[in-house]
């Protein structure tokens, strides 16, 4: 893979609260062609790092850089670069959907005509076609959050985050979701990040597992099933999950990172 | 298919987005009804029955123009409590900021939106302009002065109400400490601040302190006389609280 074609790089990102060290430490390099699907338990960093990728939080430390452009450098050159969905994908809920997105066109620059028609291909592609009119506070769940992957994808953009994309999506949804994704992944660098397993499976072409603020897997989703002991049939995405991250007790917990870092 | 992002657009453009957004903002709820209705009716309530617009048998809106510093007390804060402290309620202050806008373009497109809001409300008490004309023959220089007067201490009573805003996640509360804060900036031309400083003060002094205030530059500037200092004074205090606001979102973080 050539220097170009890594669209996210993130060297050494730390990010405290407080006391509370939420990330401690992550390194990313996404190139065009991956999907990186992000996993972890709850609390273990996932939306924080993000948050640094996008630009919404500032690092404690570490450098980011979003399609070559550094985010802390040139915000708007990076900014530009990426769509991004937040956690819960949150809106300004009295606006119209069509609006909305009409208005996070106007901000990256598209005049007139060409607003619409990017808003218009935008509704297609998630196909939100009947509630365009509608005000986002009376959507549906499902409906709220296509409305922000809408948003996210309205600009064509090389790199796209995505926090939880098809939470509380129902099963047709989160298929037509994760096709969107596969689809869109062919000429992106994407991450998106999900607490389930089998999604990784399904869409992703390498998992990044983060327990309490530190990589703990980093590989294919291939990979991570080899990394399962043969006699497991049922829910061997889970098993591994439970294994990398249920430690309680930290010295275990080094532990399982040792044995992982020693394989890869 | 795929023809990438746009360049990102000029300074201008960019407020300018955020402005269309929060002006029509107002217009999406039911918040411009209540409040342009409310506003014209106190306006013309406190012009006619406290200021005796009619009774003082003159061709003049001072009566209408001497009670803008108390709507605007209260009416001003409750259009900037809502500006920032609701994008931090919804997270959509997530979206926002991770749009290619800069901190700048985000402060003065509320701001101004807000602004322009409060330039509708002034607008739509001109009928009494109108009324004095046809049954006098009023200085329209003064009247004039009067409305530029009244939009330049909006605009600063916004700026604080705005700033104010960007500290709290809780709208009630940035409408509550916004009240305050105009208070203050009203209060300290008052005869009682005033008379309080004159006992004991050396005179510049009570210079500093009444060139302070909001209402003095406001009185002044409605008597249509024109001093550089009364702009000069409202326009600091706009710019200071405008970057004090971009501060604070810079500083917060987003969070
Ligand atoms: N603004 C904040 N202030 C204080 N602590 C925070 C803040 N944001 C996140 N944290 C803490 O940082 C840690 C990581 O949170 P984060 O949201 O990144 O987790 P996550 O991996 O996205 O979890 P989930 O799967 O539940 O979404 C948590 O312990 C959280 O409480
Ligand atoms: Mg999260």
């Amino acid at each position: 893979m050539d220097a170009s074609s890594t669209l996210i790089e993130a060297i050494g990102l730390r990010k405290s609260f407080g006391s509370l060290e939420a990330v401690r430490g992550i390194d990313l390099a996404v190139v065009r062609g991956e999907v990186l699907g992000f996993l972890g338990p709850n609390g273990a960093g996932k939306s924080t790092t993000m948050r640094m990728l996008t630009g919404f939080l500032d690092p404690d430390e570490g450098t980011i850089k979003i399609a070559g452009v550094d985010l802390a450098t040139d915000p708007l050159g990076a900014k530009r670069n990426f769509g991004y969905l937040p956690e819960g994908a949150p809106a300004y809920s009295e606006m119209r959907v069509e609006d909305f997105l009409a208005f996070s066109a106007r901000a990256r620059g598209y005049r007139g005509a060409e607003v619409s028609r990017r808003v218009d291909r935008a509704v297609e592609r998630v196909h939100l076609e009947p509630c365009r009119g509608q005000r986002i506070e009376t959507l549906s769940k499902g409906y709220k959050r296509r409305t922000g992957i809408a948003q996210a994808l309205l600009h064509d953009p090389p790199v796209l985050i995505l926090d939880e994309p098809t939470d509380g999506l129902d099963p047709n949804q989160k298929f037509e979701v994760r096709q969107l994704v596969r689809d869109l992944g062919r000429d992106r660098a994407i991450i998106l990040s999900t607490h389930i397993l089998e999604e990784v499976e399904a869409v992703c072409t390498r998992a990044v597992i983060l327990h309490r603020g530190r990589t703990v897997f980093d590989g294919t989703p291939k990979e991570l099933d080899a990394r399962v002991p043969a006699h497991i049939v049922h829910n061997r995405l889970d098993h591994i999950f439970r294994t990398l991250t249920a430690g309680k007790d930290s010295s275990k917990d080094r532990h399982a990172t040792k044995q992982i870092r020693g394989r890869s | 298919m795929n023809e990438g992002p746009p360049a990102t657009p000029s300074a201008l453009l960019r407020t300018a987005s955020v402005f269309r957004r929060e002006f029509f903002a107002y217009f999406s709820t039911p918040i411009a009804a209540v409040f342009l209705v409310m506003f014209v009716a106190m306006a013309a309530l406190l012009a006619f029955q406290a200021g005796g617009l009619y009774a003082r048998g003159q061709a003049d809106l001072r009566a209408f123009f001497q009670w803008q510093p108390w709507l605007g007390l209260f009416f001003m804060p409750a259009l900037g409590m809502r500006l920032w402290s609701d994008e931090r309620r919804s997270g959509s202050i997530e979206l926002l900021m991770t749009l290619p806008l800069t901190t700048r373009d985000m402060v003065l497109g509320k701001f101004l939106a807000a602004l322009a809001f409060a330039c509708v409300s002034l607008a739509l008490t001109t009928p009494l302009w109108i009324t004095v004309s046809w049954l006098g023959n009023p200085d329209h220089g003064v009247i004039f002065a009067g409305y530029l007067a009244s939009a330049l201490l909006f605009a600063t009573m916004l700026s604080v109400s705005t700033c104010i805003s960007a500290c709290t996640r809780n709208s009630v509360v940035a409408f509550v400490l916004g009240v305050a804060a105009c208070f203050v900036l009203l209060l300290t031309g008052f005869p009682v601040v005033l008379d309080f400083f004159s006992q004991w003060a050396p005179k510049t002094v009570i210079e500093a302190v009444a060139s302070m205030s909001a209402i003095v530059h406001f009185n002044a500037l409605t008597r249509g006389v024109f001093d550089a200092r009364d702009l000069l004074y409202p326009l600091s205090v706009i710019i200071a609280f405008l970057w004090i606001n971009a501060m604070v979102l810079d500083w917060r973080g987003s969070r």
